[in-house]
Parts: C-alpha cells; structure tokens; sequence
C-alpha cells in the first residue's frame, strides 16, 4: 500500500500558498486510486487561476481518479463557486475523497460552510508543509498559518505533511531540512507528522527518517518540462 | 545565499521593496493580484506607503504625483488594466519623471482570459498612449531573472527620468521557481533635483508639467525627448543567444516562450538538427543590430519566431532587424494557450526544411 499513511475516508488538503499541496493532492488520488479505492478529487482552490488539479483532468480519470471542479467558465472569470458535487464526496462514504485547497486560511475559507457535514465524516486535515516557501520556514511561522486555517475551517488539523522541495534543483538534504522542521511544528503542536514527500529518486537515501516516505512522481509539470 | 521558493508575482513585489520601492499604487486583477496583496502587507513594514486605487486610472496617475515627488513609485497591472492606465503613462513619459509599471500579461484583446498571454507586445514597445514617447521594456523569462530586475527598472527609470515597463507573462507570475536574493550593482544615479517636493532654498518652484502650449517649445521637447530615447537605445539595448553560433535555424522569442525554447532546442540539437535562441530582454530597445548581424551569417537559415499571440507581434521588429535577410516563418497562440515543445520542434524542422 502506498498511501498507508492516510487511513481516513476524506483527506483535507491545506497550506501555505506554494508549498505543494496539489502536486501532493493529484498523487495521493491516484496513490488510493492504486491501491483499490473508489476515489474523487475535489479542485476547490478558488485562489489560483493557474496550476490546478483539473489541468490533470484526462491523466486522472485515465487511472479511475473522478475529478470534481468547477466549470472552466466559472474558474476563468475569477468567480469562487463550488462545485455541487462536492457533496458526493462528503455523503458517499463508499467514496475516498481528497480535497485540494486553495493556499492560506483565505484558501481554506472554502471549507467553512461545509464543516457541519465534515466533521460527521471520517476526514483528516493536513497541512502541507515546505521549508523553502519563506512565510512557514520557522516553527512560529508555520503554527500561525496551521492555527489561522484551523480557525477559518473550524476543522482540526491531525496531520503534517513534509512537502519540502526547490522544483527541479530538490535535493536529500532539502527534504531532510523540512523533515527537522515538520518535526519540530509536530512537536510544538502533538499534531503527528504523516510523511515526507520525496520524488521517487531521493526515496532510497531517506530510508532512516522515522515517518513513511511517500513516493511521487511530478504531474503538475511547466510547459518546458 | 541559500535558495527559496518563491511565486513569480511576490517576488516581484519583494524585489521591488528591496530596490527602494517607496510606494506602490495599485487595483487587483488576474493574474497579477500577489504583487498589490504581497505589497500590502510587507511594503509598509519597511516604512513604504501601499495604496489600492480606486481603479487603474487612479492608481498610474497617484504613481505619476509620488514620482513628481521623488518618490520611487511603482504600480502593475495585467493586460486590460495596463490599457486603463495608457494616458498616465505618456504624461508621466511626457513630463520626464521615473517610474515602474509591471505587466502580468494575459489573453486578450479586451478581457479576454485570464491564462498567460503577450499580446500587449504593440501596447507596450510602441506606446499605448499618445505622442511621441518611449517606454524601456524589460522582459525577463523565469522568475529568478524578473527579482533581478527590479532594481534596475527602478534605476534606469531614475536615471533616464522616463517609465520603465517590467512585461512578464502570466505564467512567470504565477509560478513556483526557486530564486536567490542577489546583490544587484546599484547605478549612479543623479540627484532628483527637478522634484517638486518643496522649494528647499531654490530660487525657482520645480514644476511637473507635460502641457507645452507653445508649438516651437513643444518641438523642442519633443528634440529633446528623442535624445533621451536615443541615449537610452544606445546604452540600454540586452539580449541573450544560445547556440547561436552555428545555429541554422533561429528561435527569437522572449518570456515564456523563450523558456520553452530552450528545451525544443536541446531536442533538435539531439536530432541533429543545428537550432539556437535569439532572445530579446529588452522589446524596448529592441536588439535590432545583433540580430541583423546574426541573420547576416552564412550559416542562419531561417528564423522561427514565436509569441503567445495569434500571427506575432514582436515579429514586426525581428521583420525590420532581419531586413529580408533571411526568411521568417511563425508559430504563435493567443488566448492563454502556450506553445509547446513539440509544435516549436515540428514548426523548426519544417522552416528549415522549405528554405533546402
């Protein structure tokens, strides 16, 4: 199993704007889509108009991943409208779904509405975190944005999820910088760390950290790449 | 310095609060909306003055009376709001006074989309507003090289006294890349004796005007703007070529495309196929010499131009450089969609092909 480290129906992911969270999104879809599950992602970013989860629409649907988004007309003009069948995912639960959040606790406002429904749900919070992005590369830093989303959602975080990297210019040592530094949030806050995010080249050197080494690879790629 | 990741549009803004920004006049619009919302939070942090106009015309025109203060004044925008703030821009060129625009181009004409674009190429090297004036027009193609800008847009545009336009597509605003803050050579710059800040002891009130009634006076101006722009085109004028020197078939595009590019040319180069990069960083002044001379080698074939813009508009100038030297053939999308390295690969062989 790949995605053994997220063991709740519904995955919530949040953050920082930049620090990853629907690279790491768009795997752990099709990471659960792998491993047998029934799976939707939700694109319920309504703060970037660029490199969103629905670009990878074919590549997911193609591995069985169902991607809820709002419609393109909606999105391009700026309009924050959610996608009705979000509800799917909050009412089905034969349904693992993955929730790909907009950046900041702005991002995360989205949630709001939606949280007396969640916390009937078997669902997990995670807050994605990269020691490169300079607003949460200090322990305090990154508390401020993890509690200013709690507060916006009225959800409770129960996961870390070291997504440090530098695009193509990542290396060991930058993964194991946001490793000390998850641990150090996590020990701040009891909040555990789920896993570190490492391209699947860098997995092999990171076998001693403690946590699961969640393997990807890069889907949400530049045009030159 | 160890590397960050930052996102094109917040570095901009952190750039230009590192080049000195005093103030920042600005109005939200996709996808250029981190650069006013980054300054709005950080820039009053360093002792700079932030204000969201009440649209873009209030905001070039708030940025016009800070730089006539000898303030470093600073505004951006995307595609339809540069258009609302033409008219601030030729008084501001009109009346001699530094300031930096930054435009986060997207799709158009009118709103057109809000994905990446660089239709506004005529807009921004020809001059949007009225008259006759110059604006320079840096376009850097990654993120790391936009940071590296800033302060030298804020330094040539103090030390000419004229606008300078930062163009970057939307894409180099909205992306993750990683930068380093590197220490950029500051300019010696004149003092901003003309600012009319006060009379301080002078004789005279410094006035800021661009109303010349006087037909004979307002010729004389127009001489000594055109000095200026000449000055500035002779000293100024940037450009980077890759694999050029024994490129058969040039690639000139600039922004993203340019970065596109790279990659199509390590493709055609592993395909045998001698491919190199002509890319203009400054539009205004365009490198107009170094490319009629490349075109002038015996080994360039052909050019390729490419721009995310339906049938090209940067190709007017590569057209003029060239001088029919050599033929041009073009590759080109508007409306937020990017050429890819496949198209610039396939599109390459085929000019190539046609000119043996």
């Amino acid at each position: 199993m790949t995605a053994d480290f997220c063991s709740h129906r519904i995955s919530i992911i949040t953050g920082h704007y930049g620090t990853g969270k629907t690279e790491f999104s768009v795997n752990l879809a099709l990471a659960l889509a792998e491993d047998g599950a029934s799976v939707m992602l939700a694109d319920l970013d309504i703060v970037n108009p660029y490199f969103r989860s629905r670009e990878r629409r074919k590549l997911l649907e193609e591995a069985g991943v169902r991607l809820i988004s709002s419609s393109q007309a909606c999105s391009d003009a700026d309009v924050p409208a959610l996608p009705a069948e979000l509800l799917t995912i909050l009412e089905n639960r034969d349904i693992r779904g993955v929730l790909d959040i907009g950046g900041d606790p702005v991002g995360a406002r989205v949630l709001a509405r939606f949280q007396p429904k969640i916390v009937q749900e078997d669902y997990q919070l995670i807050y994605v975190l990269n020691a490169n992005r300079p607003e949460v590369r200090t322990v305090e830093t990154a508390i401020m944005y993890l509690r200013g989303i709690e507060a916006t959602t009225g959800l409770t975080c129960s996961g870390i999820v070291n997504n440090t990297h530098l695009c193509g210019e990542t290396t060991v040592e930058e993964i194991r910088k946001g490793a000390a530094l998850a641990e150090s949030v996590s020990k701040e806050t009891g909040i555990p760390v789920l896993c570190h995010v490492a391209e699947e080249k860098f997995v092999p050197a990171l076998s001693d950290l403690p946590e699961t080494v969640f393997p990807i690879t890069i889907k949400m790629k530049k045009p030159w790449e | 310095m160890a590397k960050e990741l930052w996102k094109g549009n917040e570095a901009i803004a952190e750039a230009a609060i590192r080049a000195g920004c005093d103030c920042f006049f600005g109005y939200p619009i996709t996808p250029q909306s981190e650069v006013p919302e980054y300054m709005s939070v950080h820039l009053p942090e360093h002792g700079g003055v932030f204000v969201q106009a009440e649209s873009e015309v209030a905001a070039i025109n708030m940025v016009y009376g800070a730089a006539g203060a000898g303030m470093r004044a600073m505004t951006s925008s995307s595609s339809p709001g540069i258009s609302l703030k033409q008219e601030g821009i030729t008084y501001i060129a009109g009346a001699e006074l530094p300031a930096v625009i930054v435009n986060c181009m997207r799709g158009g004409p009118g709103l057109g989309t809000i994905q990446p674009g660089q239709g506004d190429y005529f807009q921004a090297t020809r001059g949007g507003g009225n008259g006759d004036y110059r604006t320079v027009v840096l376009s850097p193609s990654n993120v790391q090289e936009t940071v590296d800008f800033m302060q030298e847009a804020f330094d040539i545009a103090d030390q000419y006294r004229n606008p300078v336009m930062v163009v970057c597509d939307g894409l180099i605003g909205q992306m993750m890349e990683p930068i380093e803050w590197r220490e950029i050579p500051k300019r010696n710059l004149p003092p901003k004796d003309w600012a009319a800040n006060g009379r301080k002891g002078r004789d005279h009130h410094n006035v800021i005007n661009s109303l010349y009634m006087d037909p004979e006076v307002c010729d004389a101006h127009n001489r000594h703007l055109d000095e200026k722009y000449a000055e500035i085109a002779k000293n100024e004028v940037r450009w980077e070529e890759v694999q050029c020197e024994d490129a058969e078939i040039v690639i000139t595009a600039y922004g993203t495309p340019a970065r596109i590019a790279l990659t199509a040319l390590d493709a055609l180069r592993a395909d045998g196929i001698k491919a190199g990069l002509f890319r203009p960083i400054t539009l205004w002044p365009f490198p107009e010499k170094a490319l009629h001379e490349l075109a002038a080698k015996e080994h360039v074939k052909a050019f390729l131009d490419v721009e995310m813009s339906s049938s090209g508009q940067m190709i007017d100038d590569v057209r003029l450089a060239v001088e029919g030297q050599k033929p041009i053939s073009y590759l080109g999308h508007a409306g937020g969609v990017m050429p890819t390295v496949e198209e610039m690969i396939e599109s390459a062989k085929k000019a190539l092909k046609e000119v043996q």
